[in-house]
């Protein structure tokens, strides 16, 4: 096994251990602490399945921001929904050819044009706009350049430097069942996958945390029903039984 | 008239290009050592602010869940950047709603997060939007966290719903943790917690301005209306603000709610032990100050016997009522389980209506074109009867009742996207003046709009904060201060009690001076 192989072997176990539980432990943080007063904004929904529809409607079609932004929205959507199609592309490198997966491979492929003009607005506004470009730290900027280089590379492979698909396949099987195989050493692949395995690692210290922070955001998915029930925290209960 | 400079009213709102630090010197004064400590905080900013300023932020975020996701979640797309009145009206980037935000995101960024941490070791925190907490910092915190009114329209326009109200509200609770609370709120909740209201009436006070008052209605209609205070065996208990019982025009909003209760035969009393419906604990972001508040109002709804609670108009008080009363002072199991509990004075008034219990003659405020304006907290904090938005409707069903002369604001500056009077959340104080005027431009902006479309000659509020703000502000944009209007004063001009006398056409058109 080459040198190459097994770094990335390790480097790509270690990134997911650091998505994975980093992200775990920040769920469970969001999970564990406490509401204790009803805050949803309002008009607001009076049911659950109500906060399910509103919920939905932040998540697919970004309801909020399309208030908020048309052209902040336009980007974000283009993006986030290029993603989509580019992950959904990406499961054939860990499951079987379903027809499915293979019916979606085209949208995946060129969903990537949209995903890097969607980042690229957003960075031309990060830079063009003033008072988006005072919000900003370096940080900010890097992540946008981060995503757009591992989807230009990515693209690099599909369209221009093909890159072996089936070594890669194995390599990554093979890293799911720890019977390692041989990486492709094809310098763009190397970037690309680099580039993923650096952006796993800063994803749950990163405001990439929106992505589980929206589910958890109480002005979003609170039920509005507060004179109907009595909402209590268990650090506010104890007030009461601590006498007044 | 002002030491700064009034901002224009445009006809078309722009998107003000950034002044920075233009607001930095806004700070209101800070509260004595002796206010400090009737709170529980300590009097004076204490040796290790530093290290306790973060202690508390951990302590918080392990409390709120809202501040610790909205925390870790904004990812400065800027979509709220041009939505905050205070923005609009000073150009300081500190006061887009994200720029706010990040003078607390920063420090827990240092504090409490993996990169902040090797960033900050680094020396360059910034790299990753963290900074160390130093006194220009606090300087900055003090200065403007006093210059967000909790409005929640950033919430609305924010795609996780991050709402700087909860910043700000923990921002001042740390604050107010290392000894530097403001001045204008802790006053008032001293006040409240120990006399019962924020203006300190005490007892005979308030029986000799409700006294006045009856005399004044029976002058006026002929018909002795009564405004009773502490009676047990009332129906109903009346929590509103005590600006009510003494400022215009709150007091014929007041004036309003006895008719309303003596046309619909329902006894009522008002508490002098809960003589307040504004409680300023959520001002400054205290779980327990805020209950300590409202246990008075349970407390006096026991003691009096009472079936039914009604608050009467007041903006963040309605949040108070509406969405934290249950949780704070709850299970009111020993009321009425047939209402609501609370209740608003415009749910009330709006039942009656239904029902045909109000005899209502709209000519009467024939002379006055209206418009109304949501108040922040009522619009996006709460609801008013069964069905969401309801808060947007049943004021403005009332108002179409009771006037034949209505037109709304422009769309985008109206129900959930409504802009802030200026003067909430605890900015009611001549010493922030300039935030509050300049804080008012894009409702004087919206407000212009209908008066020269629309011919509007006064607009109705139910919140004493914008009704009081506005009589103040509403001068420097060339308005009158008269213009701003109770929403029950409206209903007190329209109703017609049994028996009440009425000279030819003349019903009681006092508010018409200008």
């Amino acid at each position: 096994m080459s040198f190459l192989t097994v770094t990335y072997a390790l480097t790509f176990y270690f990134a997911a251990i650091v998505f994975v539980f980093g992200l775990a432990y920040r769920i469970r943080t969001y999970a564990k602490s406490p509401a204790p007063l009803k805050i949803p904004t309002t008009p607001a929904p009076t049911t659950r399945t109500g906060v399910v529809v509103r919920m939905l409607k932040e998540l697919t079609v970004f309801e909020s921001l399309f208030k908020s932004n048309k052209w902040i929205w336009l980007f974000g959507i283009l993006f986030h929904a290029a993603l989509l199609l580019a992950f959904i592309r990406h499961l054939r490198y860990i499951l079987p050819d379903w027809s499915l997966l293979v019916f979606m491979q085209p949208f995946g492929k060129y969903a990537s044009f949209a995903m890097v003009i969607g980042l690229g607005g957003l960075l031309v506004r990060r830079i063009v706009v003033d008072r988006v470009r005072y919000i900003s730290a370096p940080s900010d900027y890097l992540m946008l350049v981060l995503i757009i280089a591992i989807a230009a590379s990515g693209m690099l492979m599909t369209f221009v430097e093909h890159t072996d698909i089936v070594a890669l396949k194995a390599f990554l099987l093979g890293l799911i069942f720890v019977d390692w195989n041989p990486l492709p050493t094809d310098l763009i692949l190397l970037v690309h996958l680099a580039l993923v395995a650096l952006l796993m690692i800063i994803f749950p210290f990163s405001k990439l945390l929106h992505a589980p922070g929206v589910f958890f955001s109480p002005t979003r998915n609170q039920v509005d029903n507060p004179r109907e029930h009595r909402h209590i925290a268990a650090w506010a209960a104890k007030l009461e039984t601590s006498g007044k | 008239m002002a030491d700064f400079e009034v901002p224009e009213l445009r006809e078309y709102p722009i998107i003000p290009k950034l002044k920075e630090g233009v607001m930095a010197h806004s700070s209101p004064y800070v509260a004595k050592p002796e206010l400090q400590q009737q709170l529980g905080f300590p009097g004076e900013m204490v040796d290790d602010w530093k290290e306790k300023a973060i202690d508390t932020l951990g302590e918080l975020t392990g409390k709120y869940r809202s501040l610790q996701v909205f925390l870790d979640s904004c990812v400065k797309c800027g979509a709220c950047t041009d939505k905050c009145h205070y923005y609009l009206g000073t150009s300081d980037p500190k006061n887009m709603p994200v720029a706010r935000q990040d003078l607390l995101r920063k420090v827990y960024r240092r504090y409490y997060t993996l990169p902040g941490k090797i960033f900050g070791k680094l020396g360059m925190p910034g790299f990753v939007g963290a900074a160390e907490l130093t006194e220009e910092v606090m300087d900055d915190w003090y200065a403007y966290f006093h210059q967000c009114s909790q409005c929640r329209r950033c919430s609305v326009y924010c795609p996780y719903g991050i709402d700087t109200a909860e910043i700000s509200m923990a921002a001042r609770e740390i604050m107010d943790a290392v000894g530097k609370g403001q001045k204008y709120c802790n006053e008032i909740i001293g006040k409240a917690q120990i006399i019962g209201n924020n203006l300190g009436l005490p007892e005979p006070a308030l029986k000799n301005t409700l006294e006045g008052l009856e005399e004044d209605i029976e002058d006026e209609t002929g018909v002795k209306v009564r405004m009773p205070l502490d009676e047990k065996g009332a129906d109903v208990l009346l929590i509103t603000p005590s600006a009510d019982f003494f400022a215009e025009p709150h007091i014929d909003g007041l004036i309003g709610y006895a008719k309303v209760f003596h046309a619909a035969g329902i006894s009522w009393t008002m508490s002098s032990y809960a003589s307040e419906a504004a409680n300023f604990g959520m001002f400054i972001g205290s779980y327990e100050n805020t209950r300590k508040l409202s246990l008075r109002i349970r407390e006096a709804a026991i003691e009096l016997g009472v079936k039914r609670i009604v608050f009467g108009e007041c903006g963040h008080a309605w949040r108070v009522a509406y969405s934290f009363l249950n949780t704070l002072a709850g299970p009111f199991d020993f009321l009425d389980p047939n209402y609501p509990v609370p209740q608003h004075i415009c749910e009330f008034t709006y039942e009656l209506m239904q029902q045909g219990k109000l005899n209502l003659d709209p000519s009467a405020n024939d002379d006055m074109v209206l418009t109304y304006h949501d108040s922040c907290n009522v619009a996006r904090a709460s609801r008013m009867g069964d069905k969401p938005g309801g808060q947007f409707e049943i004021p403005r069903a009332i108002i179409r009742a009771t006037c034949n002369n209505f037109h709304d604001m422009p769309a985008d500056t109206i129900k959930e996207g409504t802009f802030c009077c200026g003067g909430g959340g605890g900015l009611l104080t001549d010493d922030l003046m300039e935030i509050r005027v300049k804080g008012a431009m894009p409702r004087m902006q919206a407000l212009n709009d209908v008066t020269k479309n629309h011919s509007v000659t006064h607009m109705a509020a139910i919140c004493a904060i914008c009704k009081s703000q506005f009589s103040k502000v509403l001068p420097y944009y060339g308005f009158e201060m008269d213009q701003i209007v109770s929403l029950h004063q409206l209903v007190s001009n329209a109703i017609i009690l049994d028996g009440q006398v009425t000279e030819g056409q003349e019903t009681e058109g006092e508010e018409i001076t200008n």
